[in-house]
């Protein structure tokens, strides 16, 4: 026998009239906003699918403002010597002075000149095999890694190099870096707008379907009002329960959502090292979302929560002008 | 404790259902209100408890113009009348004896003030039996009498009901009229809207006769 079939039978009254009987007298243990209704799971499941929705996209926003911040980082952590073949000159010589001297600089980490083979091999696939680079006047490059936290004065490398190796060029991929920039915000003020429709959508669609939840209701909201109950104390009570019926909602959603960053960075991390791994991780920069990520999620849960018994409220009070 | 002076209503921009009502309900008051289907007896029974606002005219409950109150003022006005409706409007997801006991956990009393209270006046009606029943397994006539115990409950100065008697049995709606006499003796005011001609000859009490939209008095 269900719970409410039990309550819709008499209880026993034999002990009525003795000591402690006033414990079987009823007791007001009904919330006044009815619980287990319909509406009110259809609720919890749109809130829940809605907020996994916007939590997803949340996340998806986080890593590619990450990968985007990554890409750029690792750019400007490099500059290139390029060493052109001049007649008349050693080249070898010019290569290992201006390593030389960009070793000498502040700041930075490393300096690794690329060697004759090197250079072959990285013109392979374009000039084939077995190309003697001897008669072909190719450039030298040297990579140089700037040390993390530091910032180099790279106008005066720019400036010694000039003087000292005539056939040397500094190359700081500035232009690069900016389209890159370009390139990332881009995708970031994309993501960050989609997050903001899903977003929109999110609220629209708890708004209107705490609307439908307090409409089935509504016969309750005026027997309340009928009875004499201000509006606030009507509003007051179905705020509670949508907010318990938001939180519900949010968590399984925005749960769900958490469950499956955790996973995907739990297999990342068992992938790291592999050529799949590192691929995907120089593609989106790593598959965590971090603790801001996971912050933001839960932010997103606790506002649709809000957002849910705040549309509870507006809408009993919009239902109690009506009934006037 | 009512005074209506030259109401009328209508609904949306349809004619007049009420038209120029001018009548007052005193202090300690007993009264039926009857006329043929259609004549507006709901209507004014809803005038009667600000669940509607006239089209012309004042209303005055209570020394107050209705028309100047704010929500919570009328909140409060309402607490001081007890409305028995002809659907019973009982809420189902709640026993018998929460339904009842609703006007008083509204207004912020302690449980143990009224549950005795509460439980005495079901028992009056006749639903000792079935105070943890749920409205839904209620029969008519139950859920009639229900309805009329969570009226009286708060000891209102003016009770309205609505046919409050159309689902019992003579005997129960003699009964309940006794219930209506001794709430009127103990200093509520009572409006009766009813077609049960029965009813209105076993107690002897002014009669607001509504015709056509229009009010006739028969003191």
């Amino acid at each position: 026998m269900s719970t409410t079939d039990a309550r819709m039978q008499p209880q026993p009254r034999a002990l009525e009239g003795l000591p402690g009987a006033a414990d079987l007298l009823p007791r007001f243990e009904t919330p006044i906003v009815p619980q287990a209704t319909i509406s009110g799971h259809a609720l919890v499941a749109v809130i829940a699918i809605m907020t996994f929705l916007a939590s997803l996209t949340t996340g998806a926003v986080m890593l590619v403002r990450a990968a985007a911040s990554e890409w750029q980082a690792d750019v400007a952590r490099e500059v290139t010597i390029q060493i052109r073949s001049t007649v008349g000159r050693d080249i070898e010589a010019d290569v290992a002075q201006a390593a030389t001297i960009a070793r000498a600089a502040p700041g930075i980490a490393e300096v690794r000149p690329y060697s004759r083979e090197e250079t072959a091999r990285l013109l392979e696939p374009w000039l084939g095999s077995g190309v003697a680079l001897e008669d072909l006047p190719v450039p030298r490059i040297i990579v140089v890694r700037i040390a993390a936290g530091s910032a180099p004065d790279l106008a005066r490398l720019r400036q010694e190099l000039g003087e000292q190796v005539a056939s040397a060029s500094l190359d700081d991929h500035r232009g690069f870096v900016a389209r890159m920039r370009a390139m990332s915000s881009a995708v970031l003020a994309g993501g960050i707008g989609v997050l903001l429709l899903v977003f929109a959508a999110t609220v629209l669609s708890v708004m209107f379907a705490t609307r439908a939840a307090i409409a089935t209701n509504r016969p309750v909201i005026e027997v309340l009002h009928f009875i004499g109950a201000r509006a606030s104390f009507t509003a007051g009570h179905f705020q509670r329960h949508f907010l318990q019926l938001g939180l519900k909602g949010g968590l399984i959603g925005g749960g769900a959502a958490i469950a499956l960053f955790a996973l995907a960075e739990l297999t990342g991390g068992r992938f790291a090292g592999s050529a799949a791994g590192d691929q995907f991780a120089a593609l989106f920069g790593g598959s965590s979302i971090g603790a801001l990520g996971y912050l933001a999620v839960l932010a997103q849960v606790a506002l649709i929560a809000l957002v849910t018994a705040a549309s509870s409220r507006y809408t009993v009070y919009r239902t109690i002008e009506t009934i006037h | 404790m009512v005074r209506f002076e030259h109401v009328g209503l209508r609904y949306g921009l349809g004619s007049e259902v009420l038209h120029d009502l001018t009548f007052r309900i005193d202090p300690h008051s007993f009264q039926f209100l009857t006329g043929p289907s259609g004549a507006g007896k709901t209507s004014l029974l809803r005038l009667l408890f600000l669940s509607l606002r006239p089209t012309r005219g004042l209303i005055t409950l209570f020394d107050h113009d209705v028309a100047t109150l704010s929500k919570d003022a009328l909140s409060t006005l309402r607490r001081r009348i007890g409305i028995v409706f002809q659907d019973f409007r009982l809420l189902d997801h709640m026993t018998t004896y929460e339904n009842v006991a609703l006007p008083l956990r509204v207004i912020g009393h302690a449980e143990d003030s009224y549950r005795e209270e509460v439980v005495e006046l079901l028992k009056w009606v006749g639903l000792g039996e079935r105070m943890w029943a749920l409205p839904p397994v209620l029969s008519g006539g139950e859920k009639q009498r229900a309805a009329i115990a969570r009226a009286v409950i708060a000891r209102p100065q003016l009770l309205l009901a609505d046919e409050p008697t159309g689902n019992v049995d003579p005997t129960l709606a003699q009964r309940l009229l006794r219930l209506f006499v001794e709430l009127h003796k103990s200093g509520t005011s009572v409006v009766i809207a009813t077609h049960d001609i029965a009813l209105m000859d076993q107690f002897d009490a002014r009669r607001l006769v509504l015709h056509e939209g229009r009010l006739h008095v028969y003191d």
